[in-house]
């Protein structure tokens, strides 16, 4: 992925006058801003949180913001560590990166065949994660963003409500990780037109840590009096949703220099700040 | 940025220095413990862990030791039954995991690796482990990692192991259950064969046998309502060449656990009797003779017999519906020579008439020959007749309540100018057969009986002859009266009377 351009003056101005257009109607929000090269925007949302504590509200509100539209590829990772030998395999520190990072690539800057160019990049640690979302111009999305695009059906903003959504999800969670990882095309695109949040691999938020899953999951209710699982979410209720625990309990096993083989990252970013949103009280 | 980054930037300082320092977390190391020099001078031997049915061998030494056990998660795709594949989430490879046999005292070093293939975290709990979570809050591990503790066995008995990761039930659903023997110090008595076997439960989005890769159903799990209940992991797991193989004569030990994760077993061996239950695998007292146990979920029972005679012993969970439609069957197979007086086989095979037999065919004959033996016999054994007055007074007692009590009252007195009283009825004592000919065929115009006249109607009774001869017996044998039984032969002469 190329690094992150800031918006032109011309799309500023084209920005601007849509929005004069549209003032009287949305205040603040620049609905006609096009996403940057392989993103796609996510509109603003709530997200109810799986695990809180009673402080806390029921839910989060996120503010729009963009996505990549595919995982972080063999082939866009290959590029970060060209441009940053700090990065390759054997160079980096085991404090960034554990000793498994990379493992399945031939070579420093060789994927070789068990990492497909077009294929999610997975064995990377957070660190790297983030080095490289800093390099890309971007950042990796929170817990909260990431789950609210996550929610997003085939047709609908709610994917636990579809049929084959869920079908989808089940049977890739039913599968084991393969040997090799398909290419990200591969995977089905969702409402917001971004492709293989689930069915792919896991992916690395950038406040993973927050996710309260204890080893001991079942005094988890116990480990501090206002900790509670979150509404709906895991309850009895909402089955559909247990791939939401599944992804808290995978993030809470994680350290920040691990990897694994079936997790990798996509990188967010704001919206484009434009001369309206700055001129709106 | 818009958003609120503060807590995430605070939480990043403290993870840059996580790997330097023993950072807050949950599943943080807490570095190696530092051993009591009476631990460190235990002998160190390496864990034997063995696939389902098989057990390690007995422990020899008489002595605690050091034991280190290395137990591998891999998720793994197995077939669940002919044409159907399941992901199962496994210890070591196998469904149930594989076995642990340590001692009483046993200080363990349990290294929980997570393979690099798998796309979930994992931890165990076992149940022999005292202490939080049974290890799960110790072994919490992401996929191509590895955790270690140390524990000390403290008591002996047969413990199930699961992992205890969210969602529970999902895990252990997928697989993710063993059994850990920690023998007593003095060890357990020897026998022929030891197998190991584990009940669990497997809820599919398909049907019972339908085939391709199944997936779990997690709204069938909170339902309690499986696809498949099956011992050791997969439809047929033990039948048929799988089988357990003994010989006739062996003592053989049953190590049998429920992994659940949701329902208790009632496990029975078909036509075998447990001689031995250590109930809930617990150690010190065993049950006899026992025919079905109960194991709850999450728990095991220890259960022990001897081979008398050949032939296949079916391992069922005796809720049958789980036997027969889902898999909860497997075989233990006996060779060796017969012995026909402890079980001969089918001896003869026979046409049965039932009890409308032909007359004067051979079957009516030998009816007839045995009945009239047994009448012979009790008439010759004075114990019997008398056992048969008393049975007749209950009987005709009941008779006597629910007809005669109407007229002639509980207490036989009748009522006065209309019925007749029985208690101390002259006109009753003077002629037994006119009482019971009364009984039968009723009477109507007067009738004197203690000095007093009654005319009335008594409609005839429908009795069969036995409550004829019983309440006759009755009436006569009580509020005073005393008589021998009537007979009912008695009430047949007086039916067959003709005149």
């Amino acid at each position: 992925m190329p690094p992150y351009n800031p918006p032109s003056m011309t799309s500023i101005v084209r920005c601007s006058l849509l929005v004069l257009a549209l003032a009287s109607a949305m205040a603040g929000r620049c609905e006609a801003v096009a996403p940057s090269a392989g993103m796609q925007i996510i509109p603003a949302g709530a997200y109810v949180p799986l695990q809180r504590s009673t402080r806390d509200p029921e839910q989060v509100a996120v503010e729009s913001f963009q996505l990549d539209t595919v995982p972080v590829t063999n082939a866009d990772f290959l590029a970060f560590v060209t441009a940053n030998p700090k990065w390759r395999r054997s160079a980096a520190s085991r404090l960034f990166a554990d000793a498994s990072y990379l493992g399945h690539w031939t070579g420093d800057l060789e994927p070789g065949p068990r990492a497909p160019l077009d294929a999610p990049v997975v064995r990377v640690s957070w660190f790297a994660a983030r080095a490289y979302a800093r390099w890309a111009g971007k950042r990796l999305p929170t817990t909260a963003e990431w789950e609210l695009a996550a929610a997003a059906g085939y047709t609908t903003a709610t994917g636990k409500n579809e049929p084959d959504f869920n079908r989808d999800l089940y049977a890739w969670l039913a599968r084991p990780v393969p040997e090799v990882l398909p290419a990200v095309t591969t995977a089905r695109t969702t409402l917001h037109g971004v492709r293989g949040l689930h069915g792919l691999v896991w992916e690395w938020v950038d406040d993973f840590n927050t996710a309260m899953v204890t080893g001991e999951s079942r005094a988890d209710g116990g480990l501090d009096r206002d900790l509670f699982c979150g509404a709906g979410a895991a309850g009895a209720k909402e089955t559909s949703d247990y791939a939401a625990f599944m992804r808290s309990a995978l993030r809470s096993s994680l350290k920040a220099n691990n990897t694994t083989t079936s997790l990798g990252f996509r990188c967010a970013a704001d919206v484009p700040v434009t001369l309206a949103t700055s001129l709106s009280p | 940025m818009k958003t609120n980054h503060v807590l995430p930037t605070a939480l990043l300082s403290l993870l840059l220095a996580a790997p330097v320092l023993a950072s807050e977390g949950p599943t943080e190391a807490k570095g190696p413990v530092v051993l009591p020099p009476e631990v460190q001078g235990m002998p160190v031997e390496q864990a034997i862990l063995t696939a389902p049915p098989h057990v390690p061998p007995p422990i020899k030494r008489r002595h605690a030791a050091r034991v280190v056990v290395n137990l591998e998660v891999r998720e793994v795709v197995m077939r669940i039954a002919d044409g159907a594949d399941y992901t199962f989430w496994t210890y070591g490879g196998t469904v149930p995991g594989s076995f642990i046999r340590i001692r009483e005292g046993d200080v363990v070093e349990f290294t929980l690796n997570n393979h690099p293939s798998s796309k979930l975290p994992h931890n165990i709990d076992l149940h022999a482990v005292t202490g939080p979570g049974g290890g799960a809050a110790s072994t919490f591990t992401a996929p191509g990692h590895g955790s270690k503790f140390t524990f000390k066995a403290l008591n002996p008995g047969l413990y199930v192991y699961h992992c205890a990761t969210a969602p529970v039930p999902m895990h252990i659903g997928n697989g993710m259950y063993g059994l850990i023997l920690v023998e007593p110090k003095d060890g357990l008595p020897p026998v022929d064969k030891e197998f190991y076997v584990m009940q669990g439960e497997f809820y599919t989005q398909g049907g019972y046998g339908a085939t391709g890769l199944q997936t779990f159903d997690m709204a069938k799990s909170i339902d309690e309502h499986p696809t498949y209940v099956l011992f050791n992991g997969s439809v047929g797991a033990l039948v048929g060449d799988k089988a357990l193989d003994t010989k006739v004569g062996d003592h053989v030990r049953l190590y049998f656990g429920v992994g659940g994760p949701n329902l208790t077993s009632s496990f029975h061996v078909i036509g075998e009797i447990f001689d031995r239950v250590w109930t809930e695998g617990g150690m010190k007292y065993a049950q006899e003779n026992v025919q079905t146990t109960m194991v709850p979920s999450g728990g095991a029972t220890i259960v022990e017999f001897k081979v008398d005679v050949p032939g296949t012993y079916v391992l069922v969970d005796h809720s049958l519906s789980r036997a027969f439609n889902k898999g909860a069957l497997g075989m233990l197979k006996a060779s060796g020579p017969e012995d026909r007086v402890i079980y001969s086989g089918k001896e003869i095979d026979a046409v049965y008439f039932g009890s409308a037999a032909d007359e004067g065919s051979a079957s009516a004959k030998r009816e007839a020959e045995l009945k009239a033996k047994i009448e012979a016999e009790i008439k010759a054994n004075p114990a019997i007749a008398s056992l048969t007055k008393e049975v007749q007074l209950e009987r005709g007692k009941q008779v006597y309540m629910q007809s005669c009590f109407a007229c002639h009252l509980p207490d036989g007195k009748g009522m006065a100018n209309v019925f007749p009283p029985l208690a101390g009825s002259d006109f009753l004592k003077a002629d037994r057969d006119r009482a019971i000919r009364i009984v039968l065929k009723g009477l109507t115009g007067p009738v004197t009986v203690n000095g007093v006249t009654y005319n009335s109607a008594m409609p005839p009774q429908p009795l069969t002859d036995e409550q004829v001869a019983d309440v006759m017996t009755y009436v006569t044998n009580s509020w005073g009266n005393e008589a021998s039984a009537t007979t009912v032969d008695d009430v047949r002469r007086v039916k067959n009377e003709t005149h």
